[in-house]
């Protein structure tokens, strides 16, 4: 009992003196990661993952790092969390929307430490900040590119669960494709799982036998990316460069890069000067980078790099009105754009697409 | 290829590794051993085969290491249970725990790579049969595997001596041993059979329905390869037309939604697991019919008295 | 060479005491083993594996919140198994439970009484024990076997609980993310002690390990469990009836489920959410039979296995191992905990010749 008190006291001491002031820089930073998924999915959790090796890159022996794969939502992650907490970490990402009460419930208990979330929208303690990317700014541009690609006018697009996410990226699809071309029709599969080949294989050869010759995903798999390439479509990787899988095949994918954020902020904590923050990177952040445009005339790599150059420069927003919601009402008037908060809880499809979402 | 002809070939590869390891599930339970590993032992299957195939250039080879590695994956169980008499549950489940920690250390480094894709072999002159032609002779060698499977395992079980003694000693295992049949080697054979075809099951995976390798690719086949043998109630056809049914709800739903008829798709996406409950119920009106199959030994161990 | 096994007479004491020390003997050598193969230090790694969670309070809160399902789960599948019914399907019965369990959080979230956590923690064992109703009626009326209606059921479940969490209990704040409004103070399970975070879930799991260990000992329903699950005939004859068996041991285990989720989503999360397990229905499986079907066995079959999650994380933070080799690792731990429990009913004897010698002798 004496020495358990002793343990006890003796973390909370440490957890007191562990980390300086703000004000003030450090030598050597700990920076801790917790992901949801195995690194090894080849997707969400593992661009992650390669964030955290680009700033082991830069900082070589300013930083010190550690992580934990497959953390179940739930009691799991709060341990995991508090864990990480209570072993000198001076940083931690937790990577999944899942996490997001958990990690304020740590963050509440070990003020010195810095949180930062994933896609959520709590930040209920001065030491919690959240950073999500505006992956919806690539959607648009794979819009177009599908507009001028497809040969049937119809694009297949594989999701995951409806969350606000992913139905901005199946909005921001149709809205880039109908600047083409009005009449442009996408044929949308919930798989309800971010994570399995086989069943996201099936999804793709459903869409494709039902007409679609251009496929596009919100899950993380390359499987899908596979089928297209069997079957002689066309597909947009997703999360990261599937170039390998379908090298006629890619057009261009989404990269989610989370190394220059995670860079900054760590960074942030070295020189003393992190601060609490809600980070929406896009294009212009280089959070959301194009792969290469591969398998298309010059003149669509060329429409495509300019609408990528406008939105980078913030010339452009994929959100701008005149935007008719599915229901036939309006959304945004002429030249209005979508605020954040009306982006970030978003629950209606635009009108167009062939699918209800459940309210 | 027209439409119908891509979906019910859409069927069969999804059906094809929930077919192979049920089938071989199903010797092993009628051997009286109740396998819960089929799920780490397809793992297992499916990151050897990859790595193999990697390794050598060759897709066959691979296929033959995924079969090879189940194999010899089961002789762990086989130890464990046969052998060393432990419970057969609990070992099942972790010698899943232990396939898809160890598949995912030794697929590491293969992580990201595009896979070889296992190539088909075109059967001549019966590949040209009107509509089935291609669907049926025109495929990957595991497919004919899982058909000559379901064939030969319904031969062997019902009408060659080795499976009269099989099915006696799962049905009771006293009773056989007292005749002078060698249980626990049968067993064993059993058991390392149930392996081979999960491994190759698992290799259906990483190079024939999604050439690749991603850690717990499998994510839960193995499970339903168990119920498709209760389903089936360890009979062979019936397997067959489960895990076709299986395959065929599981693909029809998606084609429901790409349809964008407005259902719910979480309801879609239970109708395979509502459809085999439903199915069963009416095949097991016919009490007899389920009473005479069950082996009524499964799951108990087995120790030689002497 | 092969190995002979020949019955004991009786139950070997000494090797029911020492079976897990020879097993968790062989353990640490295969540890040493695999760890020095990784090129990690093995004193290190089988520190943070088993002691480093026990040396501090707030971890050992932890163990006992992971280790709270598991055990009810568990208790409840033993009865279950002992009885002869291959209910596979908890998981199922624990989202269930923790889903009509949280009606009256959720969808009366105004009703602020002390009434409201009693009467959810009722709602849960109802809807764990209904869910568990239907392959006990299907099993029971119609023959089906409970295998397959209650593995697939636990697909069902998860669909129909993301469904209720994306759609109709969706909090209205949330900023349409699936998850339902966090539970009102009435609702929290309390912590078992104030100073840590282990709520009463804990407590419920010791409580039905206690109750249903003196139910298997000293009760008639303890006999008839064996006798029915050890043959239906012979039960038949003593009078007991093997279809209300089949109701009794997947009602009890269904509620025991349902009272295990409802813990987990009150106690630990909070709210719904469209995955409230990792699994805890399916690993409960091997607790059961790791505590050899005895619930007092049972406790501490599921207070190792909770050990080697945290530890296996641990592990990983310390010596930066992956996920991968914990698993592994509790994979072997699992295999020689099972395999020594052979000494327990058998000696083992290795036999030099051929293997025809001994069935002749």
């Amino acid at each position: 009992m004496k020495k358990t008190f002793f343990l006890l006291a003796a973390a909370t001491a440490l957890a007191g003196i562990a980390v300086p002031a703000s004000a003030q820089g450090m030598d050597k930073v700990k920076a801790c990661f917790i992901y949801v998924g195995p690194v090894g999915d080849f997707g969400w959790s593992y661009q992650h993952d390669q964030g955290r090796q680009y700033v082991v890159e830069q900082l070589g022996d300013k930083i010190e790092t550690a992580y934990l794969e497959s953390v179940p939502e739930g009691a799991d992650a709060e341990r995991a969390i508090e864990r990480f907490a209570r072993s000198g970490c001076n940083i931690i990402f937790t990577t999944s929307f899942g996490y997001m009460d958990q990690t304020n419930k740590v963050a509440k208990d070990f003020p010195d430490v810095k949180f930062e979330h994933a896609t959520g929208y709590k930040r209920e303690h001065p030491n919690v900040a959240t950073y999500d990317s505006r992956f919806y700014e690539g959607r648009y541009v794979l819009g177009q590119i599908a507009a001028k690609m497809s040969k049937v006018g119809t694009a297949g697009y594989i999701g995951s669960f409806p969350i606000p996410e992913v139905i901005q990226g199946i909005n921001s699809f149709m809205l880039g494709a109908q600047s083409i071309d009005p009449d442009f029709k996408v044929k949308v599969i919930w798989s309800n799982t971010w994570f399995d080949p086989g069943k996201e294989a099936d999804a793709a050869k459903a869409l494709l036998d039902q007409g679609a010759d251009i496929l596009t995903q919100h899950t993380d798999s390359t499987a899908p990316m596979q089928v297209a390439a069997e079957r002689g479509a066309l597909a947009f990787g997703q999360a990261s460069n599937m170039y390998n899988f379908g090298k006629e095949t890619q057009l261009t994918a989404i990269v989610d890069e989370w190394g220059p954020y995670y860079l900054e902020r760590i960074s942030a904590v070295l020189d003393g000067t992190w601060e609490q923050s809600a980070t929406w990177g896009g294009m212009a952040d280089g959070h959301v980078v194009m792969a290469d445009y591969t398998n298309m005339p010059d003149d669509v790599k060329a429409m495509a790099e300019e609408t990528e150059a406008s939105i980078t420069s913030g010339e452009f927003h994929p959100f701008t009105g005149p935007i008719t919601k599915q229901d036939g009402s309006e959304w945004l008037a002429e030249g209005e754009v979508a605020d954040d908060g009306a982006l970030s809880g978003m629950n209606f499809y635009v009108k167009g697409i062939d699918d209800q979402l459940q309210q | 290829m027209d439409m119908t002809q891509a979906i019910i070939l859409t069927i069969m590869t999804a059906a094809t590794p929930l077919l192979l390891a049920a089938i071989g599930e199903l010797v092993v339970e009628r051997s009286g051993v109740l396998n819960l590993g089929v799920e780490g032992m397809m793992v297992m299957g499916a990151v050897t085969a990859f790595a193999v195939a990697q390794l050598t250039g060759s897709a066959g080879l691979g296929a033959i290491a995924g079969l090879l590695a189940g194999m010899v994956f089961s002789v762990l169980f086989g130890f464990l249970t046969l052998t060393l008499v432990a419970n057969q549950v609990a070992t099942g489940l972790a010698l899943t725990i232990l396939g898809l920690g160890l598949s995912g250390m030794i697929g590491e480094s293969f992580i990201g790579l595009p896979g070889l894709k296992l190539a088909t072999i075109e059967i001549p002159l019966l590949s040209d049969i009107p509509f089935f032609g291609r669907l049926l002779f025109d495929q990957d060698p595991i497919f004919y595997t899982s058909i000559v499977a379901v064939v030969g395992v319904n031969w062997f079980l019902f009408k060659s001596r080795a499976g009269l003694r099989l099915r006696a000693i799962g049905d009771s295992h006293s009773s056989a041993h007292a005749l002078g049949v060698k249980v626990v080697r049968a067993r064993y054979l059993a058991v390392m059979f149930g392996g081979a075809c999960a491994g190759l099951a698992g290799a259906h995976l990483s190079i024939v329905y999604t050439p690749q390798w991603v850690e717990n690719m499998t994510a839960g086949r193995g499970w339903i390869a168990l119920a498709l043998v209760v389903f089936a109630s360890w009979r062979p056809s019936r397997a067959l037309a489960g895990a076709y049914l299986f395959g065929a709800v599981s693909i029809g739903q998606l084609h429901a939604q790409a349809l964008g008829l407005g259902i719910s798709s979480q309801f879609l996406s239970a109708l395979p697991y509502l459809a085999t409950i439903a199915v069963l119920v009416i095949i097991s009106l016919n009490r007899r019919m389920t009473l005479i199959n069950t082996p009524a030994s499964l799951g108990k161990s087995f120790v030689p008295e002497r | 060479m092969r190995i002979e096994l020949k019955k004991r007479d009786s139950l070997s004491s000494l090797f029911s005491i020492l079976s897990p020390f020879i097993a968790l003997g062989l353990t640490l050598i295969a540890g040493v083993i695999l760890f020095l193969f990784l090129g990690k230090d093995p004193v290190k790694a089988l520190y943070s594996f088993f002691i480093e969670p026990l040396t501090e309070v707030w971890s050992l809160h932890e163990l006992a919140i992971k280790a709270a399902p598991l055990i009810l789960i568990a208790v409840g599948l033993s009865v279950c198994y002992r009885s002869n019914n291959w209910n596979i399907g908890a998981e199922g019965q624990f989202i269930i439970g923790a889903l009509v369990g949280s009606v009256l959080p959720v969808v009366f979230h105004g009703w602020e009484s002390p009434l409201v956590l009693p009467l959810m923690l009722i709602f849960a064992m109802i809807g764990g024990a209904a869910y568990a109703a239907i392959p006990a009626f299907l099993k029971a009326r119609l023959n089906t076997n409970e295998i397959l209606t209650s593995l697939m059921l636990v697909y069902v479940a998860q669909l129909l609980l993301d469904w209720t969490v994306r759609g109709p209990w969706r909090n209205p704040e949330g900023f349409n993310f699936p998850e339902t409004r966090n539970f009102g103070d009435y609702a929290v399970l309390p912590r078992i002690i104030e100073t840590g975070k282990a709520h009463w879930g804990f407590g419920f799991a010791l409580i039905a390990a206690l109750v249903l260990w003196f139910v298997m000992r000293r009760t008639l329903k303890g006999f008839e469990i064996t006798v029915l699950g050890q043959s239906a005939r012979a039960g038949r004859f003593a009078g007991f009836s093997d279809k209300k068996m089949v109701y009794f041991a997947f009602l009890l285990s269904g509620a025991l489920a349902g009272l295990a989720g409802i813990s987990e989503v009150s106690g630990a999360i909070g709210q719904l959410r469209p995955v409230i397990s990792p699994g805890y229905g399916f690993t409960a499986i091997i607790v059961a039979f790791l505590g050899r079907l005895n619930p007092l066995g049972i406790v501490a079959a599921g207070l190792i296995l909770a050990l080697t999650y945290l530890g296996g994380e641990a592990a990983q933070i310390s010596i930066g191992i992956t996920d991968k080799v914990t698993r592994l690792f509790q994979g072997l731990l699992l295999f020689f905990v099972l395999g020594c429990d052979t000494l327990i009913h058998y000696r083992i004897r290795l036999v030099l010749g051929t293997a025809h010698k001994g069935s002749a002798a």
